[in-house]
């Protein structure tokens, strides 16, 4: 076992771990900051996968923004473990028993669909770069990324207007 | 590593949030049950975009930049991500105004 796997698995089990945490909390605070563990693992495998800029926009968009606005907004209804609505254990379970038969049947699914040379290079190769990404982005994919200047503007304008007292 | 390997990584954290999703009342983690399935796929399509990068090297590709598109998608969908979330979290402050509560079960006024 060299050095990628053990870190592959323990990213992997981190992710897991911290995800299946984020579910099972009972204080949402909890959740979020579980939720934000989870993030920096996977940022973890992007950065093994050399997807630099991904990781570190992961890092910043999601682990830095979106989650201090749903950290935000916790804190702000005063949610707690008293205040948590819960459901019957037998809606838990039948929940529980929902998500491990699609996590079998697409694990089985797949299974036969892809050989044992398919790898995905570790630790090398450029694309994930932000000069290579950034040369793409700002040729190939340039009206895609200037829509979603337009994209944001409008959640922006949507967000005050429904945020706004009436 | 090999892609097998991903693939499952991927699928458990999709189920996970799918469980979530199923058995959770506030709806805020629902949300951020959602925001999990997303980085799940997100995890996916680097994984692949490195497989097909690999593969494109080996079928005798130069320029190695076979493989892009796949982390761009990814960029895209964490643009999307943040403008949804955004407007998400304005529409769960509002329904707790109005009804003091973010417990999904009493948004069923459609059902009568």
């Amino acid at each position: 076992m060299n050095i990628i796997q053990i870190l592959f698995w323990f990213l992997s089990v981190l992710a897991i771990f911290s995800a299946l945490m984020v579910i099972t909390s009972k204080n949402p605070i909890y959740s979020v900051l579980w939720l934000i563990a989870t993030f920096f693992a996977i940022s973890g495998h992007y950065i093994m996968l050399n997807a630099q800029f991904l990781a570190i926009v992961n890092i910043i968009v999601y682990a830095g923004a979106i989650m201090v606005l749903f950290l935000f907004v916790i804190m702000l209804m005063n949610l707690n473990k008293e205040t948590e609505p819960q459901k019957s254990r037998w809606l838990k379970i039948a929940g529980a028993l929902a998500g491990g038969c699609l996590l079998l049947v697409l694990v089985a699914a797949l299974k036969n669909s892809v050989t044992k040379e398919q790898f995905a290079t570790v630790n090398e190769g450029s694309i994930g770069l932000i000069k290579n990404l950034g040369k793409e982005l700002f040729t190939t994919y340039v009206v895609p990324f200037e829509i979603s200047s337009v994209l944001f503007l409008s959640a922006m304008v949507g967000a005050v207007v429904i945020g706004k007292k009436e | 590593m090999p892609i097998f390997s991903y693939i499952v990584l991927s699928i458990a954290l999709f189920s996970i949030g799918i469980v979530g999703v199923l058995t959770r009342r506030n709806a805020i983690i629902i949300f951020m049950s959602i925001e999990l399935m997303l980085n799940a796929v997100n995890l996916m399509l680097v994984a692949f975009s490195k497989m097909h990068q690999n593969a494109a090297i080996l079928a005798g590709d130069v320029s190695g930049t076979a493989g892009m598109d796949g982390q761009l998608f990814v960029f895209f969908i964490m643009v999307v991500a943040a403008a949804e979330v955004s407007v998400g979290l304005a529409i769960i402050v509002m329904m707790y105004r109005n009804i003091h509560s973010v417990d999904v079960n009493f948004l069923n006024r459609l059902k009568h």
